[in-house]
C-alpha cells in the first residue's frame, strides 16, 4: 500500500503540471479526468433516475383506481414509453458506465481510461441524446408513444417526435459504444505488472464481457432504427408488407439487440455484488473461476434467445421450441451464480453495512425476479404471461431491486472512497429498508394483476384489478419518495462527514482500490502497482 | 408422479380461491375452459412448484446463514474459496430439472401448434381500435366495439364510476359467438398496427399482424361468455378494445348464425350502395354489415 499512496501524493512533483482539476465550469467540460467523468454519469444518471421515476408516478397516479382521472390516454403511453427509454438508456446504464469510469482504472492499477478524450466526448453525447429525447415531449403531436420497444407500423404514427427519437437513439448508443471501446482498451492494454485477467476483480470482469455486448449489438439496433426513419420518410417497405416487408422483421432484430441489452443492465450489477458479498462475509469469492465462466456463458447465450420476447407473434413451432429451450438454459449459469454468492456467505463473518444490505436484498429479489423469468420461459405458459403485468413485475425485479439495487449497492460501497467522507449510516439504514419494502409493494402485487389478466400498457382497466393496483401505487410513491433519501445522503457526504480510511471499512476489502487513500486523489497510479 | 402434480394444483386452487367473491384480489392464472388452457394452467403450476421448492432451498441457506454467521456472533471466517463437488452438482441439478420441465412443455407446445381438424374458422382482424369477425364459410362478419356506455365512462373525469358498470371495459356492441365443444380455428391479422388478440380462459394469445396472418385454435368445453383485452400496444385506445366471446351449445349457435345469414341477406338484397350505407335500425342492432367490407 505505501508505495503506491505515497506515489500518488508525489505526483505532483512530476513532469506534469496540468494534474490538478481546472476550476469552474470548464472543469467539467473539457475534462479527460475518468474521475471527474465517472461523477458526471452518476450525476446524470441520478438525475435520470428521479426524472424516469416521476414518470414512472404518473403511471402509477393514473392507475391508482379505476377509471380516467388525470391524462390522455395518449400521454400516459408517452409516460410508458419515454419512461423505460430514460430509465433503460439515461438511469441503469449510465451508472454503471460511471462505476466503471471511476472503478476499472483503480481496480487495474491504471493511471486513467486509455482513451480520455474520447471518454470525455461520449458523455456529452449522452447529454445531447437526452436533450433531444426530452425535447420530442414537446413536439406537435406528442411525445413518442409506441412503447420503448418501437414496434412499427405504430411507431410511424409517431409525430414530429418521432425523428427526434430515433436521432437520441443513434447518439445514445454512439456513447455506448465509445464508452465500451474505451473499457477494453482500457483493460486489456492497462493492466498493472502481474495482474493477469484471472486476477481481476470480478467487477472488471462483467464489465470487460459488457462492453463486448455492447460493441456487438448497438450496432444492430442503430440499423433497426435507420430503418424506420427510412420507412418514415424515404418510402422504404423493410417493415411493412404492402412493400414486400415485414413488421415482424423489425422484433427480430430489436430483440437481438434487447436480449443482451438486458444482460448489459445487469452483469454490472453481478460484478459489484460479487464485489461487495466477499467483503462484508470477511471470506474470498466463492467459485471465482465459475463465476468468470457463468458471466461469459450468459453472455453468450444472450445473443441466442431473443425470440423468447415474441413468442406470440407466430413462430413455427421448430422456432419456439428451439427459442424455449436456449432460454431455459439460462437458468443454468445464473443458478451457479446465485449459489456462488450464497456459498460466499456460508461460513462467513458477516456484517451488514448499507452496502451488504443492497447486495443481500439484490440476491433475494433478482432471484426472485429469476424465478418468474424461469416460467416465461416455457412457451406454452408464455402465451399467457405475454404482455401482462407479469412480464412488467418480472423485469421490474430484475431491474429495481436486481440492478438498480446492486449500483445503490456500489455507490454506497465506493462513495467514502470518492469524497473521502462517510455517510450517515443511520439515514442509509432507512433509506434501505424504506426502498427494499416499499419495492416489494409495489412490484410484487403486479404478479398477481397479471396472472389474473391485466395486459400491461393500459391506462384504465377493469375494476376486477382496482385492489392491487391500489396497493402497487401506494407503493410506487413510497419507493419514489425514498429515494430522496438517497439524493439527500450523497449530496451529504460530498460536502463532508467524518473521514473516511483508505480502507474504508472495518471488514479489510481486498482490491487495488483500497490501497489509494480517501479521497482518491485526482490522479492515482501514475506509477503501476505491482500485483502478486 | 401425476397423482402428486394433481393434488398439489387442487389444492392451490383451493388455496387461492378462484371464487367469484374473491375476484378482485385474485391471485393465480384461470384454469380456463379448454383443453388447452387446462394444460397450460398445470404447467404454470408445475414450473411455479418447482421455483417454490427451489426458493425454498435457496432462501433457507441465505436467511440461515445471515442468522448465523454473523461476525456479531462471533463467527469466524473460514478461508475456502471453491469446491469442485458442489460446483459440479448445483449445475446438473439444475439441467435435470430443466429437462423435466421441457418433456411436458415441448409436449404442449406441439398440441397448440395443430390446427387441423377444426370444425369452424373465424377470421379476426385488428383495427384501430376494434375487431372484425368474419365466420369465413358462412358469409358473416361484423365488427366488435367496446360498449358505448364503457365508452362514455372511460372518458377523462365522465363522472361515471367504473363501479357502476358491469364488466367495466370488458364488454362489446357484438361478441364473437362460438359453438360449445368445437374445434374453433381462429386466423388472425390486422388492418393497422400489431393487435393481439387474447382470451385468458382459452388459454391462447396471438399477435394480429397487418399484412400477415396467424392461427389459434381452442375448443370450449362450457357455455359461457368469455372477456379478454388487446394485450399488443396498439396506439392511444389500446386499452379499450375488449375481446368477449359467447360459448353457445351448438343448436342455439346455429339458430344465431341463420339469423345473421338472413340479416346479412336481408340487408343484401337491394343490392344497391344506398341500402348498404343506409342499414335500418334492426340491421345495426344484429349486425354491423355496412362496415364489413
Amino acid at each position: 500500500m505505501s508505495a503506491t499512496h505515497t506515489h500518488g501524493h508525489a505526483a505532483g512533483h512530476e513532469h506534469h503540471d496540468d494534474h490538478g482539476p481546472a476550476s469552474g465550469i470548464g472543469r467539467w467540460l473539457t475534462t479527460t479526468n475518468h474521475k471527474d467523468i465517472g461523477t458526471m454519469y452518476l450525476v446524470f444518471s441520478l438525475v435520470m433516475f428521479l426524472l424516469g421515476g416521476s414518470m414512472a408516478l404518473v403511471i402509477r397516479a393514473e392507475l391508482f383506481m379505476p377509471g380516467m382521472q388525470l391524462i390522455d390516454p395518449g400521454f400516459f403511453n408517452t409516460m410508458t414509453t419515454v419512461h423505460a427509454l430514460v430509465m433503460v438508456f439515461g438511469a441503469v446504464m449510465p451508472a454503471t458506465v460511471g462505476l466503471a469510469n471511476w472503478m476499472i482504472p483503480m481496480q487495474i492499477g491504471a493511471p486513467d481510461m486509455a482513451l480520455p478524450r474520447m471518454n470525455n466526448f461520449s458523455f456529452w453525447l449522452l447529454v445531447a441524446a437526452f436533450s433531444l429525447l426530452i425535447l420530442s415531449l414537446f413536439m406537435p403531436g406528442g411525445g413518442p408513444a409506441a412503447g420503448w420497444t418501437l414496434y412499427p407500423p405504430l411507431v410511424l404514427q409517431t409525430g414530429d417526435a418521432f425523428p427526434l427519437a430515433i436521432f437520441a437513439i443513434h447518439l445514445a448508443g454512439a456513447s455506448s459504444i465509445m464508452g465500451s471501446i474505451n473499457i477494453i482498451v482500457t483493460i486489456m492494454n492497462l493492466r498493472a505488472p502481474g495482474m493477469t485477467l484471472l486476477k481481476m476483480p470480478l467487477f472488471v470482469w462483467t464489465w470487460l464481457i459488457t462492453a463486448y455486448l455492447l460493441i456487438a449489438v448497438m450496432p444492430v439496433f442503430a440499423g433497426a432504427v435507420t430503418m424506420l426513419l427510412t420507412d418514415h420518410f424515404f418510402h422504404t417497405t423493410f417493415f411493412s408488407a404492402s412493400g414486400g416487408g415485414d413488421p415482424v422483421l423489425y422484433q427480430h432484430i430489436f430483440w437481438f439487440f434487447g436480449h443482451p441489452e438486458v444482460y448489459i443492465m445487469i452483469l454490472p450489477a453481478f460484478g459489484i455484488v460479487s464485489e461487495i458479498i466477499p467483503t462484508f462475509s470477511r471470506k474470498p469469492l466463492f467459485g471465482y473461476e465459475s463465476m468468470v465462466f457463468a458471466t461469459a456463458s450468459i453472455a453468450f447465450l444472450s445473443f441466442i434467445v431473443w425470440a423468447h420476447h415474441m413468442f406470440t407473434v407466430g413462430m413455427p413451432l421448430a422456432g419456439e421450441m428451439f427459442f424455449m429451450l436456449s432460454t431455459m438454459l439460462i437458468a443454468v449459469p445464473t443458478g451457479v451464480k446465485v449459489f456462488n454468492w450464497t456459498a460466499t456467505m456460508w461460513k462467513g463473518s458477516l456484517t451488514f453495512e448499507p452496502p451488504m444490505l443492497f447486495a443481500l436484498a439484490f440476491l433475494f429479489l433478482f432471484t426472485i425476479g429469476g424465478f418468474s423469468g424461469l416460467m416465461m420461459a416455457i412457451a406454452p405458459v408464455d402465451f399467457q404471461y405475454h404482455d401482462t403485468y407479469f412480464i412488467v413485475a418480472h423485469f421490474h425485479y430484475v431491474l429495481v431491486p436486481g440492478a438498480v439495487f446492486a449500483i445503490m449497492a456500489g455507490v454506497y460501497y465506493w462513495l467514502p472512497k470518492w469524497t473521502g467522507h462517510m455517510y450517515d449510516m443511520k439515514l442509509a439504514n432507512w433509506h434501505f429498508w424504506l426502498s427494499a419494502i416499499f419495492v416489494n409493494v409495489l412490484f410484487f402485487p403486479q404478479h398477481f394483476l397479471g396472472l389474473a389478466g391485466m395486459p400491461r400498457r393500459i391506462p384504465d382497466y377493469s375494476t376486477q384489478f382496482a385492489d392491487w393496483n391500489m396497493i402497487s401505487s401506494i407503493g410506487g410513491f413510497g419507493f419514489g419518495l425514498s429515494q430522496l433519501l438517497f439524493v439527500y445522503l450523497v449530496w451529504q457526504c460530498a460536502r463532508g462527514g467524518a473521514k473516511a480510511t483508505s480502507e474504508v471499512w472495518d471488514a479489510h476489502p481486498k482490491g487495488l482500490e483500497w490501497t489509494l487513500p480517501s479521497p482518491a486523489p485526482y490522479h492515482t497510479f501514475d506509477e503501476a502497482p505491482v500485483v502478486k | 408422479m401425476k397423482m402428486v402434480k394433481r393434488a398439489l394444483v387442487a389444492g392451490t386452487a383451493l388455496l387461492l380461491g378462484s371464487s367469484p367473491a374473491m375476484a378482485a384480489w385474485d391471485l393465480n392464472l384461470r384454469v380456463g375452459v379448454t383443453e388447452l388452457s387446462r394444460e397450460i394452467y398445470g404447467l404454470h403450476m408445475l414450473i411455479l412448484w418447482v421455483c417454490v421448492a427451489i426458493a425454498v432451498a435457496v432462501f433457507g441457506v441465505m436467511i440461515y446463514s445471515i442468522a448465523t454467521f454473523r461476525k456479531s456472533k462471533g463467527a469466524v471466517p473460514a478461508t475456502f474459496d471453491h469446491s469442485t463437488q458442489a460446483e459440479i452438482i448445483w449445475t446438473v441439478i439444475p439441467v435435470l430439472i430443466l429437462v423435466a420441465m421441457a418433456i411436458p412443455a415441448a409436449r404442449t407446445l406441439v398440441k397448440i401448434d395443430d390446427t387441423r381438424g377444426s370444425e369452424l374458422t373465424v377470421k379476426v382482424t385488428g383495427y384501430q381500435w376494434k375487431w372484425q369477425y368474419e365466420y369465413v364459410d358462412q358469409g358473416v362478419s361484423f365488427f366488435s366495439t367496446l360498449a358505448r356506455n364503457h365508452d362514455e365512462a372511460r372518458q377523462l373525469d365522465s363522472g361515471i364510476a367504473p363501479a357502476s358498470v358491469e364488466n367495466y371495459l370488458l364488454e362489446v356492441d357484438n361478441p364473437l359467438v362460438v359453438p360449445q365443444g368445437r374445434k374453433v380455428r381462429v386466423l388472425i391479422t390486422a388492418n393497422d398496427v400489431i393487435h393481439a388478440w387474447w382470451v385468458p380462459d382459452f388459454g391462447m394469445k396471438k399477435d394480429a399482424i397487418p399484412g400477415y396472418i396467424n392461427e389459434l385454435w381452442f375448443r370450449a368445453d362450457k357455455p359461457g361468455t368469455y372477456r379478454g383485452q388487446c394485450a399488443e400496444l396498439c396506439g392511444r385506445d389500446h386499452g379499450f378494445m375488449p375481446v368477449v366471446v359467447e360459448v353457445r351449445p351448438q343448436a342455439e349457435f346455429d339458430a344465431w348464425l341463420a339469423a345473421q345469414q338472413a340479416a346479412r341477406q336481408a340487408a343484401q338484397a337491394p343490392a344497391t350502395q344506398t341500402a348498404a350505407l343506409a342499414p335500418t335500425v334492426e340491421h345495426v342492432a344484429t349486425v354491423r354489415v355496412a362496415n364489413a367490407e
